[in-house]
């Protein structure tokens, strides 16, 4: 997928005045806050099974190379093969190399952040392989040739009218008055098209939530079956996983199973967990031929042993994305990458550079939010801050800020300086906000008075305040 | 050197500091996986046999699978008749080619059209067996074999499941442990845990059901002995 991170601005000017947008993402609150605090509330254990879910991962991530090892030789054991890929295009490689040895025409995908990330569809199209998306919200923006909006519901900007509209114009070969107005007809009508596919298809692609070392299993979870139907009926079903998803047993895979639903659909467990090892056994009746895990690093192991090492704990949950106010206000294609919200301002300069998504990590209320519902307690607002540090220490931030900062920096390492130029500063602007108490507009603060009015200082500095309460023995 | 396993392996033993984990951690790590020692399983389950399978059948009816207690084996043909009747189902059911079912008396209801097999893109109803039913969330534990094939809990409209009440069982973690005691040991091709009907919520988050798999799953649970 072709980056449009660097016009985040621009993107959240466009969310924000769009109507429909705004309606769409209005189902955030009670689809997914309000499921989620029902279902946290509902397991009295929650916040101890967050703690162990970090231990298991930091304990992974701490033996990353010996886990990758062994779960590779049991997938081995089983009959499956493993593929390891460096970067986007090696996995797109193998993958066509897997496809082209059956000879296939047709691929049914089960819904692939990782497949995104490493933008497949498109590739395989151009070497005459149709993708077809199974998961009922990939399907509808694959039809739109749009992009997800969101890790979990790909479809989330889109309102009922938009998918009747979408289903109408693609659906031609249907009777035009067909009702569609409810979603079940809908649902009903993307069942029935998608059926013929997963009948006919030559591969299936899938993601995988967990690797399980012990086992050499791949583990997805879905709710609408498509998954299964896409790895039990071709010849072939291809895993298509990141390094990072490897724990070392089925119990560690459950405790984490356990946060999963519950911090992303407020359920308390999916429709369907599905553990998969090896290709069908010779009196098996059906299942895949072959089974292969396409393995992708692409950045991961760059971040490994750095400040940004914690982020390789996220389960792809989205808790953060749906309690986050920035994502909420504007939605995830403004992101302009894969990954949109928090979780994705931290990851996608990780994966596709600083210099790309810079804005990113900036486009943050610091609310805190993400962290406190982050069920793997990943310190989201932390690493944000670490990628703005290090986009001062390119010279990457703006000139504005880069400026102000370092006036900052040099006023705050001269503490005398500091509190008369703010005594000056306040003084001043108390002065001139007196009659209104406050400003619509001022010069260098127009991010700030476009939108809202800056209030004028009333009385001295914080510091002139501290130090005369101080004086009459306050605390 | 050009080979991706190599430098992606080099690349993370870097980023740890070290070569290959030292014996002694290595040690460590073997006995992890070797003994896979429970992490905190959570209390709901701690219940006496019959109380857990009230749990199970109330966490299963919680997500829209529908439950109907039987006494014993020769009851399950007249539930499951009556099951499709009542949803205006066709008699035709494909069965699970599995030894346990074959034991049930299902010439006390000749109507009924059994085949046995894998199922088909067109077949409006399934009926298999259960390896396990895990209460803590209503969930049902399937097995790939010759005796179920997958195809049966995902094409058909209507999935009907035989549990018996011996085989419910309270924590995830429990049922893992009796699929390490199978007779034949190792994994089967999937592992398949099934909460309910098939579900979507990608139409402004409202959810239905039948998206892809079942829109129904019933189970006929047979109440034998639970386990204490
Ligand atoms: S960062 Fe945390 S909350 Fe966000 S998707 Fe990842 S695990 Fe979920």
């Amino acid at each position: 997928m072709q980056a449009t991170s660097r016009a985040f601005k621009e993107n959240a000017g466009a969310a924000l005045n769009d109507p429909r947008l705004q309606r769409a993402l209005g189902n955030l609150r009670t689809g997914f806050q309000e499921r989620r605090r029902a279902a946290v509330a509902g397991l009295p254990e929650f916040e101890r099974l967050r703690d162990e879910g970090r231990a298991i991962k930091d304990h992974t991530l701490a033996n990353l190379d010996w886990y990758l090892e062994r779960w590779e030789a049991n997938v081995r054991a089983a009959g499956g093969h493993v593929h390891w890929c460096r970067t986007a295009a090696e996995a797109r490689d193998a993958i066509l190399g897997i496809c082209r040895a059956v000879g296939a025409r047709s691929m049914t995908k089960g819904k692939s952040m990782i497949a995104e990330e490493i933008a497949l569809n498109g590739f395989l199209a151009e070497h005459g392989i149709e993708p077809v998306e199974t998961d009922l919200g990939e399907y509808i923006i694959q039809l739109r040739d749009e992009p997800p909006s969101h890790i979990i519901a790909p479809a989330i900007h889109l309102t009922r009218d938009d998918v009747e509209a979408t289903f109408r114009e693609h659906h031609d070969e249907l009777p035009a008055g067909r009702p569609l107005a409810e979603p079940r007809q809908l649902t009903d009508e993307a069942r029935a098209m998608l059926r013929r596919k997963f009948l006919a298809a030559d591969v299936g692609l899938t993601g995988a939530n967990f690797l399980v070392a012990e086992t050499g299993s791949s583990i997805i979870v879905t709710n609408e079956g498509n998954g299964d139907l896409t790895q039990t009926l071709p010849k072939v079903h291809i895993v298509l996983a990141s390094l990072e998803k490897v724990v070392p047993t089925l119990e560690d895979a459950a405790t984490i199973l356990r946060l999963l639903a519950r911090s992303a659909t407020g359920q308390e467990f999916s429709s369907y967990t599905t553990i998969s090892t090896g290709p069908r056994r010779p009196e098996d009746l059906d299942g895949p031929e072959q089974y292969h895990v396409v393995l992708l690093d692409n950045g991961r192991s760059a971040m490994l042993g750095t400040e940004f090492q914690d982020m390789l704990r996220c389960i792809r949950c989205s808790a953060c994305l749906n309690h986050c106010p920035v994502y909420s206000a504007v939605g995830g294609h403004a992101y302009g990458w894969v990954y949109p919200g928090p979780m994705g301002a931290v990851l996608t300069p990780g994966l596709i550079g600083v210099e790309e998504a810079g804005h990113l990590p900036n486009a943050s209320t610091f609310c805190g939010r993400c962290e406190s519902v982050c069920p793997m307690k990943i310190p989201l607002p932390k690493m944000m801050r670490h990628w703005r540090e290090r986009q001062v220490e390119r010279g990457l931030a703006p000139a504005v800020a880069r400026w102000g900062i370092g006036l900052w920096a040099f006023l705050a390492a001269r503490p005398a300086l500091y509190g008369l130029a703010a005594r000056l500063g306040a003084g001043l602007l108390g002065r001139l906000g007196r009659r209104r108490g406050r400003f619509g507009s001022l010069p260098l603060a127009g991010g700030w008075t476009d939108v809202r009015d800056l209030p004028a200082p009333e009385g001295g500095t914080f510091r002139d305040r501290w130090a005369a309460r101080r004086r009459q023995g306050g605390r | 050197m050009s080979d991706p396993r190599a430098q992606i392996l080099g690349s993370l033993r870097r980023a740890l500091g070290r070569e290959a984990p030292a014996a002694d951690i290595a040690a460590g790590l073997e006995r992890r996986l070797a003994e896979h020692p429970a992490n905190l399983v959570p209390r709901r389950t701690d219940l006496p046999g019959a109380a857990l399978i009230d749990l199970f059948v109330r966490m299963a009816e919680a997500v829209s699978t529908t439950v109907d207690r039987v006494p014993d084996a020769a009851a399950v043909p007249a539930s499951v008749a009556e099951y499709l009747a009542r949803h205006n189902l066709p008699t035709e059911i494909v069965m699970a080619p599995d030894p346990a079912l074959d034991a049930i008396p299902w010439d006390s209801r000749p109507l009924l059209a059994i085949t046995r097999g894998r199922a088909q893109g067109d077949d409006a109803a399934s009926l298999t067996g259960a390896f396990a039913g895990i209460a803590e969330t209503g969930t049902l534990m399937l097995l790939s074999g010759p005796g179920h094939p997958t195809t049966l809990n995902f094409l058909p409209d209507t999935h009907v499941v035989v549990l018996r009440a011996s085989q419910v069982v309270g924590p995830y973690e429990e049922a893992w442990r009796r699929l390490r005691a199978r007779a034949d040991g190792g994994m089967p091709r999937t592992v398949n845990l099934v909460t309910g009907p098939s579900r979507t919520g990608d139409i402004e988050l409202k959810i239905q059901l039948g998206a892809h798999g079942p829109r129904r799953l019933h189970i006929v649970l047979i109440d034998d002995a639970p386990r204490p």
